[in-house]
């Protein structure tokens, strides 16, 4: 039998994150991610013999298209989603013995060039969808609205948790929109109405960028050079394909439940054993949904469960600490993966900014997929 | 919904499971997939009951009558072929699916979590209607 938690993540890297990142592709910014994880890990492509990257939008071929072209002789594939999922899936290929050393990556650059119309990648092509107008920011409303009108949440306290996270990112040098700041919640009420009840600053930006990952047996992260960070447990769930079928508050609002059971499970902890919050921020309402659907708190009672200072730094729940989707960067696939990255900078006490005091345990969940981790 | 600057608004990519449904749009007429085992209601189209797996399916006209599930106003358009502001709508209907729609012809008064609503059809394209729904004064 393995034991829960041995696989080891050993290198975690961003590029630079920008608005555009001229002279760079999909492909290069996802190899200069890989390069710069692996030079984290004190690793080199040598010692790599699985990979899950996602080059682009390229969902059928980036992976084996990507270890071809790096000159990996042959090598496992993960095909989870970036970030929270595809660690879970590595940490099992590597405990199981099916490889050794896994890089997941991605990056985008040149993707979104038309700002005439919201990002390619949030309006897929669906014949009972894309008709009617839907793309991603509409698609969360749907539900958010749903919520709204349930338990008598208001505006503001959704608004609430853009502002914190923009705050987060304001404070990071490292973030696309870093020094945009101060944010109050009234900043982001301002903004413009893009589908209600998101404004502007309710919405994840979009930008280019890579990032990745290494992970190995805690066996080999031992002679490595940073402070390790297990895979303490992960699972992922879905109901069904998103943008095909009406997005209301009863398919999506407890999606990742069971999840997130499954990780705790695993991993031996208690929801209240977590230091660090690395959720998917790609609207203001998701992070209160996280919070119900993850057992933190009764269904209903998240907006006022994140109120008052409990999701900012300093506060019991700490969340998105880098300044998210929302203000640290959003390029299409590897911003699931910049959620991973910040986890492991929090445990190794290497944040570039808002670091949590003493964090040994995190937690990053995103949409449907979630994994917990911790230090060694 | 007319669209915008004369720019094309993206068609449904009928397929022979589908077509049915696009037909009947083309009709003003609202179908829906009925489960001959169970008489459950089937939407989107697919080749089995969601129900009973059955795949004894059978095409019949909808009430094209519902309410309103949740709706969101759009400000920020898919693309520029859409005319700002537009209502995406999710519906109940009465047979007891849900469907993605746009609300039209709706007061911003009107538009409310649980309003009474109607199909109506629009044409898009040269020979594709899709169904839009409007709220029924109460
Ligand atoms: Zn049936």
């Amino acid at each position: 039998m393995i034991s829960p938690g041995t696989a080891t993540i050993v290198g975690a890297f961003n590029t630079k994150q920008a608005r555009v990142l001229p002279g760079e592709t999909s492909y290069t910014i996802t190899l200069a991610a890989i390069q710069g994880a692996l030079a984290d890990a004190g690793l080199g492509l040598g010692d790599v013999d699985g990979l899950n990257v996602l080059p682009g939008p390229d969902y059928r071929h980036g992976s084996n298209a990507f270890g071809y072209a790096l000159g990996i002789p042959t090598f496992w594939i993960g095909t989870a989603a970036p970030g929270p999922a595809s660690v879970a899936e590595a940490a099992l290929a590597i405990e199981s013995g099916m490889c050794t050393t896994v890089v997941i990556a991605s990056g985008q650059a040149q993707v979104h060039t038309d700002k005439d119309s919201v990002a390619p990648w949030t309006r897929p092509e669906n014949e009972f969808v894309e008709c009617w107008g839907l793309m991603t920011p509409a698609e969360f409303a749907l539900s958010a609205r749903e919520y709204m009108h349930r338990f008598s949440v208001t505006q503001e306290q959704i608004s609430y948790v853009a502002s914190v996270i923009r705050n987060n990112g304001h404070r990071n040098p490292e973030a696309v929109y870093h020094g945009r700041g101060p944010f109050t919640t009234e900043d982001i009420l301002a903004s413009r109405m893009i589908a209600d009840p998101y404004h502007l600053l309710d919405c994840c930006t979009t930008g280019e960028g890579g990032s990745a990952l290494v992970l190995t047996s805690a066996e080999r992260a031992r002679d490595l050079p940073n402070r390790n960070v297990r895979v303490l447990g992960g699972a992922w769930d879905s109901w069904g394909p998103t943008y095909t079928h009406p997005p209301t508050y009863d398919r999506t609002a407890m999606w990742g439940r069971k999840a997130a059971d499954a990780a705790f499970a695993r991993a031996g902890l208690d929801r209240a054993d977590i230091d660090v919050y690395e959720l998917y921020d790609n609207f203001s309402w998701e992070i209160i949904r996280y919070f119900e659907a993850l057992r933190y708190c009764g269904v209903g009672e998240g907006a006022d469960f994140v109120a008052g200072g409990a999701i900012e730094v300093g506060g019991r729940y700490p969340v998105v600490t880098d300044g998210g989707t929302m203000s640290h960067s959003h390029t299409g696939e590897s911003q699931r993966i910049q959620r991973v990255v910040q986890a492991v900078r929090q445990l190794r006490g290497t944040s570039a900014a808002n670091q949590v005091a003493d964090a040994e345990t995190a937690i990053v969940a995103q949409i449907g997929d979630v994994v917990l981790l911790g230090a060694d | 919904m007319e669209s915008a600057g004369g720019l094309t608004r993206p068609v449904p990519q009928v397929s022979a499971l589908t077509r049915p449904f696009w037909e009947g749009c083309r009709r003003g007429v609202l179908l829906v997939q009925r489960c001959c085992s169970c008489s459950g209601h089937v939407f989107a189209p697919q080749d089995f009951c969601r129900s009973c797996q059955s795949p004894d399916l059978e095409w019949v006209e909808s009430s094209g009558e519902g309410e309103l599930v949740t709706y969101t106003t759009i400000w920020r358009p898919q693309t520029p072929a859409f005319e700002v502001p537009y209502v995406v709508a999710v519906v109940a209907l009465t047979e007891g699916y849900e469907m993605l729609t746009n609300l039209v012809d709706a007061e911003p008064g009107e538009i409310r979590v649980g309003a009474k609503v109607q199909v109506v059809f629009r044409d898009v394209a040269p020979d594709v209607t899709l169904p839009c729904f409007t709220v029924v004064s109460a």
